[in-house]
C-alpha cells in the first residue's frame, strides 16, 4: 500500500475540483473495495477524496413518481428503505443477495457500481492481466476462469462485473446521475458499464473526474412479479456464478411487459432487450421461458472452467421467470430451508 | 471417581478473555521500540533470484534493513538444524538461505521498518529479478514417477497389505472399482501466522509465536540460531485456530528471530492471508479403490491405492490408505501409498490428516459396493464389522462403533430410507440420505505437568501445551478441580510457555489424553506432598496415613474411613511456612510405555448420517440434516466436545461441497488466496447438526479412558454428503468438492 493523503470533501463541486487538481486521486465511498485493492497494490491512489459529507446519502421520491438513491446511501439503507421494499422489491432482493451485512452497512450505492472485477488474476500482481496492466495479456483465458464471463467477452478480457445490485438496477431501467469537470449529466444504466473490447482497463463510460451523485429509478418497479435468483458456491458471502433479475407485468397469464438481466456472466449486468421482447405477448409458461433462455445464451462462449455457466444460466432464467410469475420461491432460495425437525 | 466436573458440560474458562479481547495473540504483544518486518514473496514457482536492488528501498526514511539471501548469515549449515520435531524426511526449506526458488510465494526478502505500513510499502517497491525455469505442479502428470516413501515422519507407518487381494477379487460376486480425487486445501485459521520477538538484550528473546507447540518453535530456534533455551523463551497463550497449520513452525518465526538478532531490536513479522497459502497444506491426492463382496455381502477383497503430492525437498507422509485395512473385516487387503514430488511447499497435517482424504474414497466406494451388492449401506457395514484390528492383529481396547451405527441411525430415522436413487422427495426437491464413518488413533504421549497449591488455597496447574480453540484450558481445569476436590474457580490452568513443564505438540487429538492424564498424576503427587506436610502437623488422625486412605473434596483432605476427619488444604500449605506446595508428575513410565509394543488397538470411531436436498433443475445442494455419532471413550466436557464435533462436521461439509485451493499450473500458483474466494461454509450453509456421544468405557486406553475428539468427527462426512447426493440424484461424483458444475 502506498502512502496517501486524505480530504473529506464538503460539496460535490469541491470534490470534483479536488479530483481534477490531484493526479492519482480517487474518490472513496465505503472503501470496501478500494481499500482491499490498495492493500493488494492493484490500486495505488496518492490522494483519497472522502464523499461521506456531500449530503448524498438520502433516498427521496422524485416528482415523476420514481425514487432517487443518493450515491452515498449505503447498500443496507437502500435495501431496507420502505420505498424500496414496497415499490422496488427486486432491488431489495438483489442487494441482500450480495456480500454480507457488515459489508452492506459500509458499501455505498455509487461504490457498488464502481466496484472492480473479482477475476483472480486481476488481484494477483504476479500474473498478467490486461485490465490491471493493459497489454500484458489475459491470464483468465486458458486459466482458472470459473468466475469469468460467457457473454460479451473479448480476446483481451473475459472478466465479469461482480455486482448483484447492478443487475436489478439494469432491469429496472435506472438512470445514473453524474457530476464532472464539465458539469452534470445522466447516463442510462445500460450505457454505464461497457464491454471489455480492446480496453478492458475501462469498466464504464464515466469521464475522468466524474462523480456519481445518484441513481434515479423510474416509477415502474414491477413490485407484483419479480425474482432475483443468485447461484453461487455457498449460500452467502460469495459472488454470483450466475444471477438473474426477472420482472414481469402480467395480464392473467399473458406477459405484458418483461425485464430480464443477468449477473456473473459479463463485463456488465447483462440486460437482454431482445429476449424481453420475445416474452411480451406470450403466455408465462415454462415453454416460453425455455425459448427465451436459449435466446439469451445463443451467443454465449465458454472458456473451459466456466463453460457450465451457459447451461446454468439457462436453467436460472427459466426458474427466475417462473418464480416471478408465481411469486413464490419455487425451490431453492436462501430463505427456503429451515432446519427441519429430527424424526425421533 | 466422583465426578463433580469431569463429564459435565462446562463453559470455556477462557471464554470471557476471548470475547472481551483480553486474550492476546502473537501479533498483539506490543513491546516497546519494536520494528516491523514484511515478507516479500516470490511471484514464480521455480528458478532463481538474479538481482535484488535494495538500495532505493534502504534509502527510504524509516526502513532499517532489507534481508535476503545476499546478507542473511548462514546461522546453521546442516539439515538436522532445520528439522523441527515433526519434520518429515528430507531437507527442510531454509528461508532467505540462497537464491533458489522452490515454490510460488516463497519468502525471498524481509523488509524491516519502523512501522508496518512503511515495511509493507517498501516491500511493494523492492525490485527483484528472477530467472524462471519450468516447474511441475500437476499431480496427475506425475503418477508414473511416484515412489513409496520410507518411514519418513515420526509415527508414519507404510500401509501393510494382507492376504491375497487378487484371490479375494476373484472370489467376489459383486465388484466396484473407481478413482477418487480431491484438491489441495489450506488450513486458513482465522489468525494469520505471526511472531513478535521481544529483544531483552544480550541475545535474550521472548518469542510470542503463533504455533501449536511452543517447545517445537523453541527447538527450531535454538538449533538454527545456536541459542540456549533460556535465551529463547517461546510464549503462545492463545492460538486463533490451528487445524495442523501450527504443528511445524512457520518461516515468519525464523525471519523474526533472525531480524531481531541481527538488528538487536524487537521485531514483529506477520503474514498476509495470501501468504497463508505459501506453506503446508492438505496434499492433493488421487486414489483408486476396488472392492469385492461375496453373495452374503461380506467383503472378499479391499484394494486402496493413493498418490499424494509432496515437495521436491521433503517426503510428507500421512496415513491415507491404512484405515482401509482396519475399518472393515476382510482377509484380503492390498494397500499402496506413493508420493510424487512437485514444485510446491511441503504439505502439512491438516485436521484428520490422511484419514479425511482416504475416508472419502473408501466410504464412497463402500456406498457403491452396497448398491452393487443390493444391500442397505448401513446393513452392509454391519455385515463387515471388524471386531479385531486385523491391520495390527490386536484386540480393540474398546470399540463402540456398533452403538454409533445403531444410535446414529435411530436418531436420523435411517429406517425410513428407500434405496433407489431419486426415490425420496420433499415437494419438488430431491432428498438424499447417505452415510459414512471412520476411525482415528487414540494416542497418548508423555507430558509433564506441575500442580501448585498456594496459601490461599488456589491451585495452579501448568504445562507447556497449547490451546488451539479445542477447549484445553477448560478440560484441564475440570480435571484438576476434580482431582483436588476444589471448586473450579479455585483452579487455574496455565499453558503455552516453554518455561512450563514440557508437553508435546497440540495435535493428533492426543492432548486431552496426554496432558489430561498427566494432570491427574501431578495432582496425585501434590496430594502426596500435602499429606507429607500433615505428618509434620499436629493432626493425630492423619498420622501414618497413606495417600490411598485419603480423598480430596470441598477444599479438604479427608480420611476415606471417616470423612469427619479432614484438613483444610489451605491450612496445610500455610502450616508449611512456604508460599506454596507443588509437585510435578514423572513422565518416565509414559516414556517406557512408548517403547513397548502395544497390547491393544486403541481407536475412536464415528458414523455419520447426512440428508441433502437438491434442487432438481438448478442442482444446488443443501445439507439439511447431519447426525454424527461418535465413540471416543470418556467425554470430559460434553459442551466443548460437541463443539469439536460440530466444527468437524462443518469442515467435512466444506470438503464435500466447496473447499479447494485452486492452482493455475501455468504459474504453479494457488489463485484463490483470499477468504472471499477460498470457500469454507458460512452460517447459511449449516442446518441441523446433531452430535451423539455413545457410551464407551475403556480402562485400557489410559487411566481416564479418553480417546480424543479433535479429528474423528470429520471422518466420513464428505463421503456421506457425496453418498447422499448420489441417493438424491443418481449422480456419483468422486472428485471433491462437489460444486454445482459437476452436477449439472
Ligand atoms: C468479501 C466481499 C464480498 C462481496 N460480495 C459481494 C456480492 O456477493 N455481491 C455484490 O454485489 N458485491 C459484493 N461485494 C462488493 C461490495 O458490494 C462492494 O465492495 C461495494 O458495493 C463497494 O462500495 P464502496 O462504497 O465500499 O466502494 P469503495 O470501495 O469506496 O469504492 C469502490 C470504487 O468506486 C469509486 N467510487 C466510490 N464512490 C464513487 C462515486 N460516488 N462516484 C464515483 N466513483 C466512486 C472508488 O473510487 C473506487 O474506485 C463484496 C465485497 C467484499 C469485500
Ligand atoms: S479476464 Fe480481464 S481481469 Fe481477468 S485476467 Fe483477463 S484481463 Fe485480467
Amino acid at each position: 500500500m502506498n502512502s496517501f493523503t486524505f480530504t473529506q470533501a464538503a460539496a460535490v463541486d469541491a470534490a470534483v475540483r479536488e479530483k481534477a487538481s490531484h493526479e492519482g486521486a480517487a474518490y472513496i465511498g465505503g472503501g470496501t473495495n478500494l481499500v482491499d485493492l490498495m492493500k493488494e497494490n492493484v490500486a495505488r491512489p496518492t490522494h483519497l477524496i472522502g464523499l461521506k459529507k456531500l449530503g448524498l446519502d438520502t433516498i427521496e421520491n422524485t416528482p415523476d413518481g420514481g425514487l432517487r438513491l443518493g450515491a452515498l446511501a449505503t447498500n443496507a439503507d437502500t435495501a431496507y428503505h420502505p420505498e424500496v421494499i414496497s415499490r422496488y422489491p427486486l432491488l431489495n432482493q438483489a442487494i441482500l443477495a450480495g456480500a454480507s451485512p457488515q459489508l452492506r452497512n459500509m458499501a455505498t450505492d455509487g461504490g457498488n457500481l464502481m466496484q472492480r472485477t473479482r477475476c483472480y488474476y486481476f488481484y494477483d500482481l504476479a500474473t498478467p492481466c490486461n485490465k490491471r496492466e493493459p497489454g500484458t495479456g489475459c491470464s483468465a483465458i486458458g486459466g482458472y476462469n470459473r468466475v469469468c464471463g460467457i457473454l460479451g467477452t473479448s480476446d483481451s478480457c473475459i472478466a465479469t462485473h461482480p455486482s448483484d445490485m447492478c443487475v436489478a438496477l439494469a432491469a429496472l431501467d435506472t438512470t445514473v446521475r453524474v457530476s464532472g469537470p464539465n458539469g452534470e449529466r445522466t447516463i442510462k444504466f445500460e450505457d454505464f458499464h461497457r464491454l471489455p473490447g480492446d480496453h478492458p482497463e475501462r469498466d464504464n463510460t464515466l469521464e475522468p473526474g466524474e462523480l456519481i451523485t445518484g441513481l434515479d429509478l423510474p416509477a415502474k418497479g414491477f413490485a407484483q412479479h419479480f425474482s432475483y435468483l443468485k447461484l453461487r458456491d455457498r449460500t452467502s458471502y460469495a459472488f454470483a456464478l450466475v444471477s438473474v433479475a426477472a420482472a414481469l407485468e402480467l395480464d392473467g397469464n399473458t406477459i405484458k411487459d418483461a425485464r430480464l438481466a443477468l449477473g456473473g456472466v459479463a463485463h456488465k449486468a447483462w440486460r437482454d432487450k431482445a429476449a424481453e421482447a420475445l416474452l411480451v405477448g406470450q403466455p408465462a409458461t415454462a415453454d416460453t421461458f425455455r425459448r427465451v433462455a436459449a435466446k439469451v445464451l445463443e451467443n454465449a462462449k465458454g472458456y473451459g472452467e466456466n463453460t457450465f455457466k451457459i447451461e446454468l444460466a439457462k436453467r436460472a432464467i427459466v426458474r427466475a421467470l417462473k418464480q416471478a410469475t408465481e411469486m413464490k420461491a419455487t425451490v431453492d432460495t436462501n430463505a427456503y430451508f429451515q432446519p427441519s425437525a429430527f424424526n425421533s | 471417581m466422583n465426578t463433580d466436573y469431569i463429564g459435565k458440560p462446562t463453559s470455556r474458562v477462557d471464554g470471557p478473555a476471548k470475547v472481551t479481547g483480553t486474550a492476546k495473540y502473537a501479533a498483539e504483544y506490543n513491546v516497546p521500540n519494536m520494528l516491523y518486518g514484511y515478507v516479500v514473496s516470490s511471484p514464480i514457482a521455480k528458478g532463481k533470484i538474479t538481482k535484488i536492488d535494495a538500495a532505493p528501498v534502504l534509502a527510504l526514511a524509516g526502513v532499517q534493513q532489507v534481508f535476503s539471501h545476499e546478507n542473511v548469515p548462514h546461522f546453521a549449515i546442516f539439515d538436522r538444524s532445520y528439522q523441527d520435531e515433526i519434520a518429515p524426511g528430507g531437507s527442510p526449506f531454509r528461508p532467505l538461505y540462497d537464491a533458489e526458488i522452490k515454490f510460488s510465494l516463497q519468502p525471498v526478502a524481509l523488509v524491516v521498518a519502523d512501522t508496518f505500513e512503511l515495511a509493507r510499502y517498501a516491500a511493494s517497491v523492492l525490485h527483484i529479478e528472477y530467472e524462471e525455469v519450468a516447474h511441475e505442479t500437476k499431480l496427475s502428470q506425475h503418477i508414473d514417477d511416484a515412489y513409496e516413501p520410507g518411514k519418513g515422519k515420526i509415527g508414519f507407518q507404510p500401509p501393510k497389505s494382507r492376504g491375497n487381494f487378487g484371490k479375494g477379487w476373484k472370489e467376489g460376486v459383486a465388484h466396484v472399482e473407481a478413482q477418487f480425487s480431491h484438491h489441495a486445501q489450506h488450513h486458513n485459521p482465522m489468525e494469520n501466522f505471526a511472531t513478535t520477538v521481544e529483544w531483552l538484550g544480550d541475545k535474550h528473546l521472548n518469542i510470542y509465536d503463533k504455533t501449536q507447540g511452543a517447545f517445537n518453535s523453541q527447538l527450531l530456534v535454538t538449533k538454527i540460531f545456536g541459542l540456549s533455551k533460556d535465551r529463547a523463551r517461546v510464549i503462545s497463550k492463545y492460538t486463533g485456530g490451528g487445524f495442523g497449520s501450527g504443528l511445524r513452525p512457520q518461516y515468519q518465526l525464523l525471519l523474526a528471530v533472525m531480524a531481531s538478532l541481527e538488528l538487536e531490536r524487537s521485531v514483529r513479522v506477520s503474514l498476509t492471508r495470501e501468504q497463508m497459502f505459501s506453506f503446508g497444506h492438505r496434499p492433493e491426492t488421487l486414489q483408486h479403490v476396488a472392492l469385492a463382496t461375496a453373495a452374503d455381502g461380506s467383503l472378499t477383497g479391499i484394494n486402496h491405492f493413493a498418490v499424494a503430492e509432496t515437495s521436491q525437498f521433503e517426503d510428507f507422509t500421512e496415513n491415507v490408505v491404512g484405515w482401509s485395512g482396519m475399518l472393515y473385516d476382510c482377509k484380503n487387503v492390498a494397500l499402496g501409498y506413493r508420493l510424487a514430488k512437485l514444485d510446491v511447499y511441503t504439505p502439512l497435517d491438516m485436521r484428520a490428516p490422511g484419514a479425511a482424504s482416504g475416508s472419502i474414497a473408501l466410504e464412497i466406494a463402500m456406498d457403491e459396493m452396497a448398491y452393487a451388492a443390493g444391500l442397505d449401506p448401513l446393513e452392509f457395514r454391519m455385515r463387515n464389522y471388524s471386531d479385531h484390528d486385523q491391520a495390527q492383529d490386536l484386540p480393540y481396547s474398546s470399540k463402540a462403533l456398533r452403538k454409533c451405527y445403531h444410535e446414529g441411525a435411530a436418531k436420523f430415522g435411517w429406517k425410513q430410507r428407500t434405496a433407489a436413487p431419486g426415490s425420496m422427495r420433499d415437494g419438488n426437491l430431491l432428498v438424499g440420505w447417505g452415510m459414512g464413518g471412520g476411525v482415528w488413533d487414540a494416542t497418548k504421549l508423555p507430558a509433564s505437568v506441575r500442580a501448585s497449591l498456594d496459601a490461599d488455597g488456589h491451585l495452579t496447574v501448568s504445562s507447556g501445551t497449547n490451546e488451539i480453540g479445542t477447549g484445553t484450558y477448560t478440560i484441564m481445569t475440570q480435571i484438576a478441580a476434580e482431582s483436588m476436590g476444589l471448586p473450579i474457580e479455585a483452579v487455574t490452568f496455565v499453558l503455552g510457555d516453554t518455561e512450563l513443564p514440557e508437553s508435546p505438540l497440540q495435535g493428533g487429538s492426543w492432548t486431552a489424553a496426554s496432558v489430561g492424564n498427566s494432570v491427574v498424576e501431578a495432582c496425585t503427587k501434590l496430594g502426596e506432598a500435602l499429606l507429607k506436610q500433615t505428618q509434620k502437623m499436629d493432626s493425630p488422625a492423619f498420622k501414618g496415613v497413606k495417600i490411598d486412605d485419603v480423598q480430596f473434596a470441598n477444599g479438604q483432605m479427608r480420611l476415606r474411613s471417616d470423612s469427619t476427619q479432614a484438613m483444610v488444604l489451605r491450612d496445610v500449605v500455610q502450616a508449611s511456612g512456604e508460599p506454596r506446595i507443588e509437585a510435578e508428575n514423572s513422565t518416565l513410565l509414559a516414556k517406557l510405555a512408548m517403547l513397548k509394543p502395544p497390547k491393544y488397538s486403541m481407536h475412536a470411531h464415528n458414523a455419520v448420517f447426512v440428508e441433502v436436498k437438491v434442487d432438481p433443475d438448478l442442482m444446488t445442494v443443501h445439507v439439511t440434516r447431519v447426525v454424527n455419532a461418535v465413540a471416543a471413550g470418556r467425554i470430559l466436557n460434553p459442551k466443548t466436545a460437541r463443539s469439536q464435533v460440530l466444527g468437524s462436521v462443518v469442515w467435512g461439509l466444506g470438503m464435500a461441497l466447496m473447499e479447494e485451493s485452486v492452482m493455475d499450473h501455468r504459474f504453479g500458483r494457488y489463485m484463490n488466496h483470499s477468504l472471499a474466494e477460498y470457500h469454507v461454509p458460512v452460517n447459511a450453509d449449516i442446518h441441523a447438526i446433531d452430535v451423539v456421544f455413545v457410551n464407551e468405557e475403556d480402562d485400557k486406553v489410559n487411566p481416564l479412558g479418553i480417546k480424543g475428539l479433535g479429528e474423528v468427527g470429520m471422518l466420513g462426512v464428505a463421503a456421506a454428503v457425496a453418498n447422499a447426493i448420489y441417493h438424491a440424484t443418481g449422480k456419483r461424483v468422486r472428485d471433491m468438492p462437489i460444486t454445482i458444475d459437476k452436477l449439472l
